[in-house]
C-alpha cells in the first residue's frame, strides 16, 4: 500500500510543479480506524496528505461535473468507467481531466470488519497485500483482506482503469466469469416476490438521498424528486413516494450505471439499492450488448435512434 | 433531577438481569414499548412486542430515537372542502402511554433540546403530546465508541439528563438510577430489588473509567461568539470541499428538527403532513424568485455549524449537538464534526 500511495504522490507532485493541472483529488487517511476519505490538493507541499489503501471506497468521478479547474483524479476501474460516461455525456471535458489510474483489487467493507470484530473495537489497523492486521485495547487479529470486500466489488469485472494517463502500480488480471448470478436468483423469483423484496428494501429509505448525491452519474442540475412545479412525487418516506424515487433513479441510470456501489455504501440504512441498478446493468447488456463506461467511441444505447431498430420489446413485450 | 446521578437510595435500585424480561413484560401491559432490536445488520429503535426482541448488548442505534417523537412524516390534519366550506379534522392525541427503553444519553439528553426549541413560546402539540405520554428509560455507556464525543457536548456517557431512570450494567444486573418522578414510581415494580453500597461504588467506579476512555474534542471557549468572527473566513470552503449534500447527518442527528410542510392532496380532500427536511439540501433554502442564498454546500454546511454551536447555544443555552457521533460514522466521506470544530476553534480567521 505505501508503494502505492508514494507512487500517486509522485505523479500528483509533478502534475502541480508542471502546472498540468489545479487540483488533485484523491484519498487521504479519515479521521477514523479503516477510513479514507476524498480530499483536494491544490499545493505541492500538500501532496503527502493523498494515501492509498483498501478503503479508498468513493467514487471521486462526483466531484468533476461543473468544475472550473483542470483537475486530476485518482481514478480505480470503476471510477475511470464513471469519467468515461461523464466525457460522452459532455458533462467532463477530456483535456480538463488527467486519470491517474490505479489497478483496483476491491475495496474492503468497514462494516464487515467492524462486525467481525465485534463487540470489541478496532483502534488500528495495518493493510499488507492481502491481510488486514487489527488492533484493539486487548487483541489483535489478522483477516484477509479479499474476504471483507463491498459487494460491488466482489462481482467487478473491471478492476483495470479503462481511460488513464498515467498508472500507477501494475495490471490486475481480469475476472471473466458471470458476475450476474446475483441478479439470476432474483429474476427467478416470481413477480410478487420481487416487488415484495424490493418493498421491504425501499421500506428502509429515509430519503437522505445519499445514494443519488453519492452516485458520479446522478448529476442533474435539477432532480426530479427536488421539483416543486409541478411536484411530481411525495416528500415524506410513505413507500409508494420512496420507492417511485428508487425506480425513477434506476430506469434514469440505465444504460450509464458503471456499477461502482457509491450508492449502496453511502446508504446509512442499508437498502439493497444495486439489485435495481444492476438488474438494468444486466437487461440493457444482454439486449444492447452494451457496458456504460468502457470506451469513449460506443454510443449508449438508450441515447441513440435507429431506424432499423426491431423494437421488440414495444411488438412482442 | 438528581445531580451527579449513582445518588442514595432509595433513588437506585437493582434490576437483575433474568429479571428484565419479567419487567419488560409488565410494561409491554401497560404502555407501548420502544427498544433498540436487530433488522439485519442494524440496530434500530423500534415498538417491541415481546421482551425476546430487546437487544442491549448494543453499541447504538443507527437512527436516533427522535422519530418517536418527531416522526418523518406526521399527519397535521385532512381537510375537504366542498362549496366553499372547508372541513379539518385533527388526529387524536395518544391512546396509550409509551415508554422508549434502552437507548443511550446521549439521546435522551438530545430529547432535552428538542423540547427547548419545539417548546417555548410556541408549542408543538404534536410532539409534546407524545412526549408528555412517554418515559424515558435509557442505558448508560460503559464502553464508548471512538467515534463517541458526549463528554466534550455536556453531556457524558452515563449523563442522567433526559431520562426518567437510568441504567447501568453491573454485568449481571444493572443498576436502575431514578432521574425523575415517574422514573422512580418504575422502581416500585417488583422486578427491582434494593441496591447495596458495593454496587453503587461499581457503578461509580464504571462510570469513571468510561469517562476517562473518552478523547476530549478540542474546542475552543466562548466559540459561539468566534465562530460569527469568523463566519466569512476561506476556511469554510476547504472545510466542505468534500461534502456531498445528502441529508445523512441531519436525518441522523438526534438533535436536528428542521421541518417542512406539505400537502398531498387528491382532488378537493387532503393531508397536511410534516416532514423532515434538512439544511444539506439546496432545497431548503431556495426562493421562488430563483436565488438561492445558500447556494454551495460551503454555505448550508456553515449553517449546520453555526446552528449547532452557536445560534442554538445563543438562544437556548445549550449546544445543538450531544455528540452521539452518528455523523461522524455514517458521513459517506468522513467529513467529521468534531474536525471541524476543532478546525474553526484553530482560531482561522478569527
Amino acid at each position: 500500500m505505501q508503494q502505492l500511495t508514494n507512487e500517486i504522490r509522485a505523479i500528483a507532485r509533478k502534475l502541480l510543479r508542471e502546472k498540468k493541472v489545479e487540483v488533485v483529488i484523491g484519498f487521504e487517511r479519515g479521521s477514523m480506524p479503516l477510513r479514507s476519505r476524498p480530499c483536494f490538493i491544490r499545493k505541492e507541499e500538500e501532496v503527502n496528505r493523498l494515501f492509498w489503501d483498501g478503503f479508498c471506497e468513493n467514487a471521486l468521478a462526483v466531484y468533476l461535473p461543473k468544475r472550473k479547474e483542470r483537475a486530476a483524479i485518482v481514478a480505480k476501474g470503476c471510477d475511470s468507467r464513471a469519467v468515461v460516461e461523464l466525457i460522452k455525456e459532455k458533462q467532463v471535458q477530456r483535456d480538463r481531466v488527467i486519470l491517474i489510474g490505479v489497478p483496483c483489487r476491491g475495496m474492503v467493507d468497514r462494516s464487515r470488519i467492524e462486525s467481525s470484530a465485534a463487540p470489541r473495537r478496532i483502534l488500528e489497523m495495518r493493510e499488507i497485500e492481502d491481510t488486514l492486521i487489527l488492533r484493539g485495547t486487548d487483541f489483535e487479529e489478522t483477516l484477509k483482506r479479499s474476504e471483507f470486500l463491498h459487494e460491488s466489488c466482489k462481482t467487478c469485472t473491471h478492476p483495470n482503469p479503462v481511460l488513464h494517463d498515467v498508472l500507477v502500480s501494475e495490471w490486475l488480471e481480469e475476472k471473466n466469469e458471470d458476475p450476474f448470478a446475483d441478479i439470476q436468483t432474483f429474476d427467478a423469483l416470481t413477480a410478487e416476490e420481487r416487488w415484495d423484496y424490493l418493498n421491504k428494501e425501499v421500506d428502509k429509505c429515509i430519503r437522505c438521498y445519499a445514494c443519488r448525491n453519492a452516485c458520479p452519474l446522478c448529476y442533474c442540475p435539477e432532480c426530479f424528486v427536488d421539483a416543486s412545479l409541478p411536484q411530481w412525487i411525495g416528500k415524506s418516506i410513505d413507500s409508494s413516494d420512496t420507492m417511485i424515487f428508487h425506480l425513477m433513479r434506476a430506469y434514469h441510470l440505465a444504460g450509464r450505471c458503471v456499477s461502482c456501489g457509491a450508492c449502496e455504501r453511502a446508504c446509512p440504512v442499508g437498502v439493497d439499492i444495486r439489485k435495481l441498478n444492476r438488474k438494468l446493468v444486466k437487461d440493457v447488456k444482454d439486449l444492447f450488448g452494451y457496458e456504460a463506461g468502457l470506451n469513449l467511441e460506443q454510443t449508449s444505447p438508450l441515447a441513440t435512434f435507429r431506424p432499423d431498430d426491431t423494437e421488440s420489446f414495444i411488438v412482442n413485450p | 433531577m438528581i445531580p451527579g446521578g449513582y445518588g442514595l437510595p432509595p433513588s437506585s435500585k437493582i434490576l437483575k438481569k433474568d429479571r428484565l424480561p419479567s419487567f419488560l413484560e409488565r410494561l409491554l401491559e401497560e404502555r407501548i414499548v420502544f427498544a433498540p432490536v436487530r433488522r439485519g445488520e442494524v440496530i434500530l429503535i423500534r415498538e417491541i412486542h415481546a421482551p425476546s426482541e430487546v437487544v442491549l448488548e448494543y453499541e447504538n442505534a443507527k437512527e436516533s430515537p427522535k422519530s418517536i417523537f418527531f416522526p418523518e412524516r406526521e399527519p397535521l390534519f385532512r381537510y375537504r372542502t366542498e362549496k366553499g366550506k372547508v372541513e379539518v379534522d385533527i388526529p387524536p392525541g395518544r391512546e396509550r402511554s409509551r415508554v422508549v427503553f434502552g437507548i443511550r444519553p446521549c439521546d435522551a439528553r438530545g430529547l432535552l433540546l428538542l423540547d427547548k426549541v419545539l417548546g417555548g413560546e410556541y408549542r408543538d402539540p404534536y410532539y409534546f403530546d407524545k412526549r408528555a405520554e412517554t418515559l424515558v428509560v435509557s442505558l448508560a455507556c460503559d464502553h464508548p465508541n471512538p467515534s463517541c464525543f458526549c463528554l466534550s457536548m455536556g453531556g457524558g456517557p452515563c449523563s442522567p439528563e433526559g431520562s426518567d431512570l437510568l441504567l447501568l450494567d453491573l454485568s449481571d444486573g444493572y443498576l436502575a438510577e431514578a432521574v425523575s418522578e415517574r422514573g422512580a414510581a418504575l422502581l416500585e415494580d417488583p422486578a427491582f430489588e434494593k441496591s447495596d453500597e458495593e454496587s453503587l461504588a461499581v457503578a461509580k467506579k464504571i462510570k469513571r473509567e468510561s469517562e476517562v476512555s473518552m478523547k476530549p474534542v478540542a474546542m475552543k471557549e466562548n466559540l459561539e461568539e468566534h465562530l460569527e468572527r469568523v463566519f466569512d473566513d476561506p476556511v469554510w470552503k476547504d472545510l466542505t470541499e468534500t461534502c456531498l449534500g445528502c441529508g445523512i447527518c441531519t436525518y441522523l442527528c438526534p438533535t436536528c428538527y428542521c421541518f417542512d410542510l406539505c400537502d398531498e392532496a387528491a382532488g378537493s380532500s387532503g393531508e397536511r403532513i410534516r416532514v423532515w427536511d434538512s439544511c444539506q439540501f439546496p432545497l431548503f433554502t431556495q426562493q421562488a424568485s430563483g436565488l438561492n442564498p445558500r447556494p454551495t454546500a460551503k454555505e448550508r454546511f456553515r449553517q449546520r455549524i453555526m446552528h449547532k454551536f452557536s445560534y442554538l447555544p445563543k438562544s437556548q443555552a445549550m449546544l445543538g449537538c450531544v455528540g452521539c457521533g452518528r455523523c461522524v460514522t455514517e458521513c459517506p466521506v468522513n467529513l467529521d464534526i468534531r474536525e471541524v470544530v476543532k478546525s474553526l476553534s484553530g482560531g482561522n480567521g478569527g
